[in-house]
């Protein structure tokens, strides 16, 4: 663990004085300390591109009282720097008066090892699988004119310390392994993505079978769009397959289940609780407590034991999910949902590992039932309109359907739906719930978090596809 | 206060010089320091400040023509010996590449020149907190505001870039952002809508009434929206989203996407790309610009460029590692454009509107549907139906698409260019996309 005050002229006992002083007549609060590592290996072109390392030391100190967070941070872990941001938040909260909440749960479960992955395998290593990874895609099929390749992990050490001195403590490791190829055939070029990734050791990615399913999934994927028709434009029926697409939970109702929306009743689904939100059979949850998985957390960012949250229970809105800030103010409880990207950045209410269960139908009576729609089988980024409920998400590999039967693959196109009421739109949820490969960042206000998400094969009765094929 | 030059200067000759005794044969560092002060507002109340300290350095190590690199926001020495260390340990081990190099020393910048891009002038929280306050009172009165955020940002930035060739220059800058985000109901519909304004100095943003009454008119207007069938219609893109489209033609136009072959404009130089009457400028000297600077993130010196002049494509943007691999000099655009623009169109916006009996007006767009390796784009859409120059009604969960080859040759520029962000674009219309709704 990182001994925070070791080269400082600030001693922990003095820092946990001006935390107490500052956060006297205030809601809540704490300093939080971070110290990560991570590096980047690149591997573009033919070449070696980049192979870098970082290392981000700070801290971020918050005051809240009543709705207002004041928050200040700074690299310099040094008692100037601490006095300063003290005063910061102080002249912020100057007539305000609150009463400070000591009570935090605790818990011992953990969901990943005490590990820097960086350091467990040498860059040699990582370089040569790089390398490795180069000449297989490109003598496995001569049309691949284009191969991106990179290994990047991180380990990130943390520390909140509340008033009274009460201190909580995490290390989380994580890594990501990802293949780009372009290929290129008869003037035409079309790119295929694939990766992996998780809050554990390289070890998982490195062994050659490992990486070679990776490749391979993303030559498919390329192979497949080189083949791409334009895709139809309008509405229609939509079939999704399991894992990754689950990317359409996250958008279309995911965030609008964040507390913060909610409490600001800025979400579409701020009135809504305990009313029927989505067809029966629909269960969605958001997981934090999942082993090794690249959303999980043993704890959040503000010390809250994460937890199994259950958003929507057979088509029912049961819970938001909460940070302690919007918790208080709707006199409920955290859910162990206060996420930050670093230190640089205030607590909000976010998903983890956002999961729609298994139902009883097959993929196959899905197809059949379609006489005109798509099958989406993986989709690039997403992004929400949390006020009007508009969504959308790429496709980046999804086929026609034509009387029950599949066709063509299509071109890249969006999807565009309403979040409130895409949910009452399923009408069959499928027996094959995946997890996605370990892959996702969602952002929100500035802020990039790693992300998880799984579903069934589902299928969507009505969503406008935008292709250019009128 | 950032930290100063000399304090910069300090830390990035030490480093360089650690650099070079550890075996280095070249180096090049950025160390940075900025602080931003920001306020936010919700329905007229105080909701949140926030104080940002930030200090960080980047290091690169050449070893011959292999090459490494390492930032940290930890400057203490202890830590720097560290990672240099580290770094050069990397570097040693990452293979060769024989494009690595530092810019050639002949296009160095050997000046900065004077455009006035910091403002000294620091806004007290009290202050800011007053602007706000009138900022929210403006953008409330009407009652279907049923939300308002609004933030007021004060940032100063301050940097140097040394390089083993004895470059070793940096500049402050500073600006000011005020934003307002207003959510509207009625019995039909949510909507949100926004105003801001980003200036280099203070006295140059817009007044706290204007930014406030602006920001509910956007959004007022666009409840009760409608969902359209799907057609091709001519698409008229607001200035704010119109600008996406030039961030498009600058990603296709970098000479990474370009050596690496993933762009659609790879070997299109002399070749028209865009209707005869589309000029495109990257002037990194405008005074007080969002984007100006006197050299790019390697220090080359930065010139304007026409990158398109009657519809012929006549420059990438070129950085030192793309260029040796393309065999074009670097001409300054390491780390992007400057100030991108279209120059103005011939025809008012007014007829612009007019010039077709139905198009679309679009003022926002969402979702990542820009593929700069095949030209497709499709994207979510909210906007207006116009009818014979006339807004109708708002729109929205519809998608426009098309491909950008065909939407480049496609253009019609309003007259109506004005500096408002770093990438600028007048209000423009493109004819033949094709709209999904209903």
């Amino acid at each position: 663990m990182s001994n925070f005050f070791e080269k400082s002229d600030l001693s922990r006992n003095e820092a946990e004085n001006i935390i107490s002083d500052t956060l006297k007549k205030c809601d809540d609060g704490e300093l939080y300390l971070e110290n990560s590592k991570s590096e980047s290996i690149l591997l573009d072109d033919n070449k070696i591109k980049n192979s870098s390392y970082s290392s981000d030391l700070g801290f971020g100190f918050r005051a809240v009282s009543g709705e207002i967070v004041a928050y200040s941070h700074s690299n310099e872990i040094s008692k100037n720097s601490l006095r300063q941001s003290a005063d910061n938040l102080k002249s912020t909260l100057k007539s305000t008066k609150g009463n400070y909440n000591h009570s935090i749960p605790k818990s011992n479960k953990k969901y990943y090892e005490n590990i820097n992955p960086i350091e467990q395998k040498s860059l040699k290593n990582k370089v040569d699988i790089l390398n490795d990874v180069n000449k297989y895609l490109r003598s496995k099929d001569k049309s691949v004119k284009q191969v991106t390749a990179n290994f990047s992990g991180e380990q990130k050490s943390i520390e909140i310390i509340r008033s009274g001195g009460e201190t909580l403590t995490d290390i989380r490791p994580l890594v990501r392994f990802n293949v780009s190829v372009m290929l290129e055939k008869n003037g035409r070029k079309e790119t295929g993505v694939y990766g992996v990734g998780g809050r554990q050791s390289y070890d998982a990615y490195l062994k050659e079978d490992n990486w070679k399913n990776v490749c391979d999934e993303a030559l498919r994927i390329a192979s497949v769009n080189l083949e791409s028709k334009p895709a139809p434009a309008g509405e229609m029926k939509v079939v999704l397959g399991p894992g990754w697409p689950a990317i359409l939970i996250h958008e279309a109702v995911g965030h609008g289940l964040e507390g913060d929306f909610n409490r600001k009743k800025t979400s579409a689904f701020h009135n809504l609780m305990g009313e029927k939100v989505a067809s029966e059979g629909v269960t969605i949850i958001d997981d934090g407590t999942l082993d090794n998985r690249r959303g999980s957390l043993t704890i959040d960012d503000e010390g809250t034991p994460t937890e199994k949250t259950v958003l929507i229970e057979n088509g029912i809105l049961k819970n938001f999910m909460q940070d302690r800030l919007n918790a208080r103010l709707m006199k409920t409880k955290s859910t162990g949902s206060g996420r930050r990207e670093n230190f640089r950045h205030i607590v909000l209410p976010r998903m983890r590992n956002t999961m729609m269960l298994s139902g009883k139908q097959t993929q196959d009576e899905m197809i059949k039932s379609v006489d005109k729609g798509i099958f989406a089988v993986s989709f690039g980024g997403g992004q929400v309109d949390i006020t009007s409920g508009k969504f959308v998400f790429n496709c980046t590999e999804a086929y026609e359907i034509i009387n029950g039967k599949i066709g063509s693959p299509i071109k890249g196109a969006t999807l565009i739906g309403d979040g409130p009421s895409i949910l009452k739109e399923v009408s069959m949820v499928g027996n094959d719930m995946m997890l996605d490969p370990g892959i996702g960042t969602c952002g929100k206000a500035g802020q990039g978090v790693p992300v998880g998400v799984a579903q069934p094969s589902i299928l969507i009765n009505k969503m406008t596809v935008g292709g250019t094929k009128l | 206060m950032v930290k100063d030059q000399e304090y910069l200067e300090n830390k990035a000759s030490y480093c360089l010089d650690l650099a070079k005794k550890l075996g280095a044969t070249d180096a090049s560092i950025n160390v940075g320091s900025s602080i931003s002060e920001t306020v936010n507002f919700r329905n007229k109340k105080l909701d949140e400040s926030n104080r940002s300290d930030n200090l960080g350095v980047d290091i690169t190590t050449y070893i011959g023509k292999k090459k490494s690199s390492i930032s940290s926001s930890n400057l203490l020495q202890d830590n720097l010996n560290i990672l240099i260390e580290k770094c050069i340990e990397t570097t040693k081990n990452t293979p060769e590449d024989e494009f690595n190099a530092l810019p050639d020393k002949d296009l160095l910048a050997r000046e900065i020149k004077e455009l006035n891009l910091y403002d000294d002038t620091h806004i007290e929280n009290d202050n800011k907190i007053k602007y706000l306050s009138v900022l929210e009172n403006s953008a409330s009165v009407d009652k279907k505001i049923i939300n308002t955020e609004s933030s007021f940002t004060e940032d100063k930035s301050n940097f140097i870039l040394a390089n083993s060739d004895g470059f070793c220059k940096g500049f402050k800058t500073s600006s000011f952002v005020a934003s307002s985000v207003a959510v509207a109901k009625d019995d039909k519909s949510m909507e949100r809508d926004y105003e801001y304004t980003l200036k280099c100095h203070l006295d140059d943003i817009k007044s706290a009434e204007e930014l406030g009454k602006s920001a509910a008119e956007n959004t007022i207007r666009k409840l009760s929206p409608k969902k359209i069938g799907s057609e091709k219609i001519p698409i008229i893109f607001d200035k704010r989203i119109a600008k996406g489209i030039l961030s498009t033609f600058a990603s296709a136009i970098s000479s990474s996407a370009i050596s690496r072959g993933t762009s659609f404009l790879k070997d299109m130089i002399g070749q028209k790309i865009f209707s005869d009457s589309i000029n495109i400028f990257d002037k990194p000297d405008i005074i007080k610009g969002l984007g100006s600077k006197s050299f790019d993130s390697e220090g080359v010196k930065t010139e304007t460029l026409k990158l398109v002049e009657q519809g012929i494509l006549k420059h990438y943007l070129i950085d030192t590692y793309n260029g040796k691999k393309l065999n074009i000099k670097s001409n300054g655009r390491s780390g992007g454009t400057s100030n991108l623009y279209f120059d103005n169109g011939k025809i008012a916006l007014k007829d612009l509107l007019n010039s077709n009996s139905k198009s679309l007006y679009i003022t926002e767009t969402i979702g990542h549907g820009s593929n700069i390796i095949t030209g497709d784009y499709s994207v979510g859409a909210t906007g207006f139906l116009v009818e014979n120059g006339e807004f109708k009604y708002p729109i929205n969960e519809i998608t426009i698409a098309g491909n950008f080859r065909d939407m480049f040759q496609n253009i019609t520029l309003a007259n109506d260019l004005e500096f408002q962000y770093s990438t600028n674009s007048p209000t423009l219309m493109i004819e033949g996309m094709v709209v999904a709704g209903k």
